[in-house]
């Protein structure tokens, strides 16, 4: 991988093997000045750019699961982050429902195949993290935040980073929430951000409503959503539902993730979003993960799955 | 002084058992017969079922989680509070309830899972 050797059809093997690692089926997004269009990206011409940088979204392990829609996530984790090392990103997001059951055991076992990967690791909730005990134990093991609930930001590279909580609390009948007190702080952390510092923007929870009657939303996304308006180049990171939705709105792009644990339903496709079971040879084109470059303020995305 | 008093201790006794008596009679009984009631409630594609489930006072009531995924229940409106540990597949969560009234309660993680026991 270290020499680009041309084959006989000209293709360089770096290329060739990209290409197999990040599979064809991978969907592009790219962001400047608002307008957001599909690109062929080539990851050599883009690395070869000043103040440009790689990372990795992981999401969904569910460290834990044992019901028949996946016997082995452990596996399926470890497979995910061998496509992610092999790629070299700068660090890794997850981006929730690390565990099943915020059992010790299960983000125990969780943190050691995640160790293997050798990445810096930022993590937040999902609701399964915090099922027990509102995240206290999650948050003594992945936390970042200075604050009690949980929720940080960081700086990589010019861009702009911002990790939200929005599974703790739920009210009966909503969705996600992020409440008054972290959308306070998130504004506060945005107002001496300049506009034209691309914010990448990380909650479990989907920040706009997919299904609602599945729950597949934040309730007060819209008022936090408020605050990135005058950015141009705004990229939101969710997991939660397990498979990848995109929504463009303004400058704001929306993406939903792979998990590399198992499936769910498309969008109220069935009675309810329970893991969907697939047949074994069909299972790891349905886990994946992603891939996002940022140039500039220009985002690019590569969902790969675990399996063309 | 020590005869009178114990008169009147003696008194005050024959009187709490006959008040026990009475309460036993008019209170105690259905409570009792109350309590041996059991009722089912069942988590299947992110839904408690029945919605709405009224019951005797005393009733004990099961809730058993026949999805792939992970729920709770939890207390959100009544007169006592109630919530379990996460619930995995085939696992339950019992409740007595001995006051009347009308609990509502979620899925603390799917919340909009919602769910009504009536207490008569
Ligand atoms: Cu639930």
């Amino acid at each position: 991988m270290s020499e680009d050797v041309k084959d006989a059809r000209g293709m360089n093997r770096r290329r060739a093997m990209q290409c197999l690692m990040w599979g064809s089926a991978g969907v592009l997004w790219t962001m400047s000045g608002g307008v957001p269009k599909a690109l062929r990206l080539d990851g050599e011409a883009v690395a070869a750019e000043a103040g440009s940088f790689s990372f990795a979204q992981i999401s969904d392990t569910h460290i834990g699961f044992k019901a028949p829609a996946n016997p082995n996530p452990n596996g399926t984790l470890t497979e995910a982050l061998a496509r992610i090392t092999a790629a070299r990103p700068a660090f890794m997001v997850h981006t929730g429902d690390v565990s099943h059951l915020a059992k010790p055991e299960q983000f125990d076992t969780a943190a050691e195949i995640m160790k293997s990967a050798k990445l810096d690791t930022f993590y937040i909730p999902g609701e399964h993290d915090t099922i027990e005990d509102d995240g206290k134990l999650f948050f003594e093991r992945f936390g970042r935040a200075k604050n009690t609930g949980g929720w940080y930001s960081f700086d990589m590279h010019g861009a702009h980073f911002v990790a939200l909580v929005n599974v703790v609390g739920l009210k009966g009948g909503g969705q996600g929430m992020l409440g008054a007190a972290q959308r306070e702080w998130l504004e506060d952390d945005l107002k001496s951000r300049s506009a034209s510092t691309p914010i990448i923007i990380l909650a479990h929870m989907p920040l706009w409503s997919i299904y609602p009657q599945w729950g597949w939303g934040t309730e007060d996304a819209a008022p936090a959503l408020d605050y990135v308006k005058r950015f141009g180049s705004v990229t939101v990171l969710n997991g939660h539902i397990h498979q990848v939705i995109q929504k463009v709105e303004g400058n704001v792009t929306y993406h939903t993730a792979y998990s590399t644990a198992f499936p769910q339903p498309a969008p109220g496709d069935g009675p309810g979003p329970g893991p969907l079971k697939v047949p074994a040879d069909k299972l790891k084109a349905m886990l994946g993960v992603r891939r996002i470059d940022v140039v500039a303020d220009r985002v690019a995305l590569r969902d790969a799955p675990l399996q063309a | 002084m020590t005869v009178y008093r114990k008169n009147l201790a003696t008194t005050l006794l024959c009187a709490a058992m006959l008040v026990a008596l009475i309460c036993g009679a008019f209170y105690m009984r259905p409570g009792l017969a109350a309590s041996d009631a059991k009722a089912a409630v069942t988590i299947d594609n992110y839904a408690f079922g029945p919605g709405t489930l009224t019951v005797k006072r005393g009733t004990t009531v099961t809730w058993t989680n026949k999805d792939d995924d992970v729920h709770t229940v939890k207390s959100d409106e009544g007169p006592v509070a109630f919530k379990s540990q996460a619930l995995d597949t085939g696992d339950s969560f019992t409740v007595t309830f001995d006051k009347a009234g009308t609990y509502q309660y979620i899925c603390s993680i799917h919340p909009h899972m919602q769910g009504k026991i009536v207490v008569q």
